[in-house]
């Protein structure tokens, strides 16, 4: 649209688009998929790896086309508030969604596992400790818990740290200091993936030196969804944080408009938070 | 007014549209995805009813007769995943689609193309559904709320019922951000939020509800994925877990989605019943408070739904009580209801007599429900078809009947044309009668101890059984009458003039002719 600006429409109306009913495809594939694979059926894992491409050729077609439509000023001021609305209201279902998990590990360390140590449970399990952690009363194989003080600290200074860089990113964007916006994005990426890089490193650590699985019971349950879901959402902060440098490299947003700038690092905030609970909550407490 | 249709062509860059299937595949118009949604809902509830006929079928007599107890279970799960999920909920969306862009003065939804792919979840969900009733040990017959540990050990079906609901939940979840945003920031200028329409107000307050607890529903059935799979120990007690996490999970999800599926109705019943009192709405910002109210509590009483898995007494009483404060904003709103009829100059269209029809059996069923929050009380009648008459009451004569009357209110702007008001009273009236056969006798079935989910009963039910199976059959046969005198409004009802009800004024019955133009008010009208 040459004259996108005078021509702006109160608010932009997209036009019929393919691309939902391909990711629809791509999440039928991968739920298809993973069903058959977790059901011992081998061509499983290849309906899944299709599904998660057609899902990839989806979300660059539509995020292209999005990215394209805003640096074509098609996106009035008002489409800007729905973002922000719809972002904001996506982070609070993320944060839900951690909520039942960690509703979990409070459920379990001050109810179910103290309710396992009561008098009526003695006869099944006469030898069960009720403490945290545990395994539960019918594991009989020790391990031990991942301390705090080690790796996972490093990961909360690193973590806190990228916080840190994408703010002072943020800032140089709004002064249209480019130089400083795409030195600030690419600490803020190298911050997160070394943390993904120690995650994993502590998770190889858990199952070969202190016998940790998720099989371990309650604990190696807890311990490794909340740390394994908050482990995802950093890899896909640190892939939308990718996309924001290149994009920035590519010269995209303006001082005053950058809602995708923002957006990735609302995310990134989010799971900054959710990393600080976990570090209390599972590492340390 | 001149803000009805601004007919610039700003859609230039769009191109053409497609046409045929490729149309409703790719549609981003707020008004064909409505229509997707009510018809893929009713489509579902076809489904649902099928299968609640077949268990209707199996009870008509003591005994095994028609279908082995696997598959009655299966057949109890899926009719409640299918009714809530695929029937009711969509057709709530499909409202909220069709009416909110229109009643708020909007062009269309906030996000139009994720609005698409909030429909385009769902059939592939429902697919996955159906299929699993042909796998291995079929589909899941744990119940529609999924109770470890009977999940924990059934076939590959429960895979495909657990990925069925991360798809229908993404679906609404990005369905409810749309519909919140929507509502946030689309309003026409002067159009504040204590001026909207009561419809949109409740909507609001649903797709809040929605986006807070669907998430925890996902999460429960990912525990159970993982348990089943991945040897998490979140519903076994050998592994320091609990199966009753599970149910506290579920509820907390569990009693909003009541709410969900109740609060739109409410919206519904709160446009139909002043338009044919000829009255505005009575008390509206107390009815905003009261359904802000009822969602909130809904989140602090979950576990009145599980007063037998050996809580402390103290949690019972808490939540007994916590419970019994939710029938005051209900009966603010009952009251309303009544208030805005009192002394109106009252007509009884189609609309009107599911409206009032939802007012009394809602009413009833709200009150079974408070039976139910008596703890002592509960625990004779948890699990028995007193629960099932209660919430049969709630989602049928309540949800859905307020869908009736929804549908039939607004089918003349949909479609330009007007129903068959004779067929739409003997449809209302069909309704009425057999859905209290049906249901009625469920709480002298419950009362008297016959527990529900159980294929075979005792053979001092059985009358009562009977009287409940011809209900439903009647009640199954009667929608036939409502496809029927839609479609027969399709083709060839005579015109609907622009507002066919006298006491109808929001904007799209005083702003849009009938049939609304596909695209209305790209440029917002001024509401004063």
């Amino acid at each position: 649209m040459a004259q996108a600006h005078t021509t702006q429409p109160w608010y932009y109306l997209p036009a019929p688009t393919r691309w939902p009913v391909i990711g629809s495809c791509a999440l039928f594939l991968m739920a298809l998929g993973t069903v058959l694979w977790i059901n011992d059926a081998g061509v499983g894992r290849w309906v899944l790896l299709a599904g998660a491409l057609v899902l990839v050729y989806m979300m660059f077609g539509w995020f292209g086309q999005v990215i394209g439509e805003s640096e074509g000023g098609m996106y009035s001021k008002r489409v800007d508030v729905s973002f922000r609305w719809g972002m904001s209201w996506f982070i609070f279902s993320e944060v839900m969604f951690f909520g039942a998990f960690f509703g979990a590990l409070f459920y379990a360390r001050a109810l179910s596992v103290p309710w396992l140590g009561e008098l009526d449970q003695r006869l099944l399990w006469p030898d069960f400790q009720a403490t945290w952690p545990t395994a539960g009363p019918g594991s009989k194989e020790p391990f031990s818990t991942m301390g705090a003080w080690g790796i996972p600290a490093l990961n909360t200074a690193l973590l806190l740290s990228s916080g840190v860089t994408v703010t002072w990113a943020h800032w140089a964007l709004k002064e249209n200091n480019r130089a400083q916006l795409i030195l600030g994005l690419i600490a803020t990426v190298a911050l997160g993936a070394t943390f993904l890089g120690f995650q994993a490193y502590e998770y190889v650590h858990a199952y070969t030196d202190l016998n940790l699985r998720l099989s371990t019971g309650i604990y190696g349950s807890t311990f490794f969804m909340l740390t394994g879901f908050h482990g995802f959402h950093v890899t896909l902060g640190v892939i939308m944080l990718t996309v924001i440098l290149f994009r920035s490299i590519a010269g995209h947003f303006t001082p005053d408009r950058h809602f995708a700038f923002e957006a990735v690092s609302w995310y990134w905030h989010f799971v900054d938070v959710v990393w600080l609970l976990l570090f209390v909550l599972v590492y340390w407490l | 007014m001149s803000a009805v249709a601004d007919t610039h062509a700003h859609h230039d860059d769009h191109g053409h549209h497609p046409a045929g299937i490729l149309r409703w595949i790719m549609t981003t118009n707020h008004k064909d995805i409505g229509t997707m949604y009510l018809w893929f809902s009713f489509a579902m509830f076809m489904v649902g009813g099928t299968m609640a006929l077949v268990i209707r079928a199996e009870l008509f007599q003591p005994g095994l007769q028609i279908v082995n107890p696997d598959f009655f279970n299966q057949m109890t799960t899926l009719h409640g995943l299918i009714m809530v999920f695929g029937a009711i909920m969509p057709a709530f969306v499909g409202f909220a689609n069709w009416q909110i862009p229109m009643m708020i003065g909007a062009p269309d939804m906030a996000f139009p193309r994720l609005n698409n792919w909030s429909f385009w979840l769902l059939p592939p969900a429902a697919t996955l559904l159906v299929v699993s009733l042909f796998v291995p040990g079929g589909a899941a017959g744990a119940g529609w709320t999924l109770y470890a540990p009977l999940t924990v050990q059934m076939g590959p079906g429960m895979d495909l019922t657990i990925f069925a609901v991360h798809l229908l939940g993404m679906s609404s979840i990005l369905g409810s951000i749309n519909i919140i945003t929507t509502v946030l920031n689309m309003r026409a200028p002067g159009m504040t939020l204590m001026k909207m329409p009561l419809f949109c107000w409740t909507w609001l307050i649903t797709a809040y509800l929605l986006v807070a607890v669907m998430p925890v529903l996902a999460g429960a059935v990912t525990m159970t994925l993982t348990d089943r799979h991945f040897g998490t120990t979140f519903f076994n007690a050998a592994g320091g877990g609990d199966p009753v996490l599970y149910q506290h999970i579920f509820w907390f999800f569990g009693h909003p989605e009541v709410y969900i599926i109740a609060i739109p109705a409410f919206g519904v019943v709160s446009q139909v019943i002043p338009a044919f009192s000829r009255k505005p709405l009575f008390g509206y910002s107390s009815m905003v408070y009261a359904t802000a109210s009822i969602a909130i509590l809904s989140f602090i009483v979950w576990a009145h739904h599980m007063y037998t898995v050996g809580m402390p007494l103290e949690a019972q009483l808490y939540f007994m009580y916590a419970t019994m404060l939710i029938a005051i904003p209900t009966g603010v709103k009952v009251f309303n209801w009544l208030a805005t009829m009192w002394k109106g100059s009252l007509t009884f269209e189609t609309p009107m007599l599911f409206a009032i029809g939802f007012l009394f059996l809602f009413t009833m069923g709200g009150f079974s429900g408070l039976v139910l929050a008596l703890t002592a009380v509960d625990v004779q009648m948890h699990d028995t078809y007193y629960v099932v008459a209660h919430f049969h009451y709630v989602m049928v004569a309540g949800a859905l009947f307020s869908a009736f009357a929804g549908v039939y209110f607004w089918l003349p702007k949909w479609t330009g044309r007007m129903y068959d008001e004779k067929l739409g009273k003997i449809h209302f009236w069909l309704s009425m009668i057999f859905f209290n056969l049906a249901f009625f006798v469920q709480h002298f079935l419950g009362i008297a101890g016959m527990p529900r989910r159980i294929p075979d009963y005792s053979p001092v039910f059985a009358e009562f059984n009977m009287i409940s199976s011809i209900g439903a059959f009647g009640f199954g046969l009667s929608q036939l009458l409502l496809v029927y005198n839609v479609v027969k409004t399709i083709h060839g009802g005579r015109k609907a003039p622009a507002r066919p009800w006298d006491g109808a004024d929001t904007l799209e019955w005083t702003h849009l002719p009938s049939p609304a133009p596909y695209h209305s008010f790209e440029t917002p009208p001024t509401v004063r």
